[in-house]
């Protein structure tokens, strides 16, 4: 998928530029990009350290595990078929802690093992069950309370006020997650 | 504002309450920031990737002149809800594009940092997840999780309008 993509918003945007005799931007962009891709890595590079240091703490002193043992009881609302203590539920709320946190690499492997576990739940192997499909819908809709990279490219391009976008994401990923449940049920019905 | 007291306050109660279970905070503080090595060589090629490949297409002034018509979006973020299902990384460098050429702080800025930050790679998940555990028929769920980003986008697109 992203070959294809990526493959196109090449070749359109030079065609287009030779059919609008724009050569001369194509030329500029290409040494543009390879130095803005350099500053931006140096850029994020700090911020992103200093952030993985404090998330491992935070999972070091247990933190993490012990905000996860809060949200399962919250998850069965959420997710009724699955039975009271199954193990996916403890899997599910630290997948969307470490999202929480701006964590997207420790909340993968939580993610797969909640996929594993809800497996073992679903009765046709080879089809996605109910459970599963919500899941995905929590991930997607992106539950982020401090996403860092952002703050820090604000910061790089000179933002008066980089976390001012904190709050407002909290407010904006609530309500759509919460749409975004109510979405899931309604398809849930209908197929 | 709130914003401003969040990042502080999470920072406090992490190390207060690691201090309050005897972890060595200095040192777990290194571990977890040695992690971004691996972390930062891993995106490097992906960002200049995309950079190179954004770069292009936007500064070729196609996307203005072809999706022109939708008036309800923002010509400028229409790169960035294109990539944001498909891949993290992609996105994110559409995003330092946006920034650069309109600055972080002004309706563009914020609308994109806003969508960014409350939306995820619907069809990265969705193939790793399904693919991880064998699962072939994935009913609705990529509908589900398509409208779950459409929703985002559109409160956060009614959010810098009407509140910023």
């Amino acid at each position: 998928m992203v070959n294809k993509i990526w493959g196109f918003f090449i070749i359109i945007g030079i065609i287009f530029c030779l059919f609008t005799d724009n050569v001369d931007v194509i030329n500029n962009e290409i040494l543009n990009s390879c130095k803005t891709a350099l500053d931006m890595t140096f850029k994020i590079f700090p911020v992103m350290a200093l952030w993985l240091g404090i998330a491992k703490i935070a999972e070091v002193s247990g933190l993490l595990k012990k905000l996860s043992l809060k949200l399962s009881g919250i998850l069965k609302f959420i997710f009724p078929e699955i039975p009271k203590g199954h193990q996916s539920l403890s899997y599910i709320s630290s997948n969307i802690i470490a999202n929480m946190f701006g964590l997207g690499n420790a909340a993968t492997p939580f993610g797969l093992k909640a996929m594993q576990s809800l497996q073992e739940l679903n009765t046709k192997k080879d089809t996605a069950s109910r459970s599963m499909i919500t899941f995905l819908v929590l991930n997607t809709s992106g539950v982020t309370i401090i996403p860092t990279t952002i703050i820090s490219l604000r910061m790089m391009y000179g933002s008066v006020d980089p976390t001012s976008i904190v709050f407002p994401c909290i407010i904006i990923t609530f309500t759509s997650t919460f749409i975004g449940l109510i979405i899931d049920r309604i398809l849930a019905r209908l197929s | 504002m709130i914003s401003s007291l969040i990042i502080p306050l999470v920072v406090l109660f992490v190390i207060i309450y690691a201090i309050i279970k005897k972890v060595p905070v200095y040192d777990t503080f290194i571990e977890g920031a040695k992690e971004s090595f691996d972390m930062i060589l891993k995106l490097f090629p992906c960002l200049l990737a995309m950079i190179f490949a954004v770069n292009i297409l936007t500064k070729s002034n196609i996307v203005a002149n072809l999706f022109g018509f939708i008036s309800f979006v923002p010509n400028e973020i229409i790169p960035l809800i294109i990539m944001r299902p498909i891949s993290g990384t992609s996105s994110l460098a559409i995003l330092t594009t946006i920034y650069e050429s309109f600055g972080p702080d002004g309706f563009i800025g914020t609308l994109a940092s806003y969508i960014q930050g409350t939306t995820d790679t619907t069809f990265y998940i969705l193939t790793l997840y399904f693919g991880s555990v064998g699962i072939k028929k994935i009913r609705y769920s990529l509908w589900a999780g398509l409208l779950a980003d459409l929703v985002s986008i559109t409160i956060s697109i009614l959010f810098v309008s009407f509140v910023l």
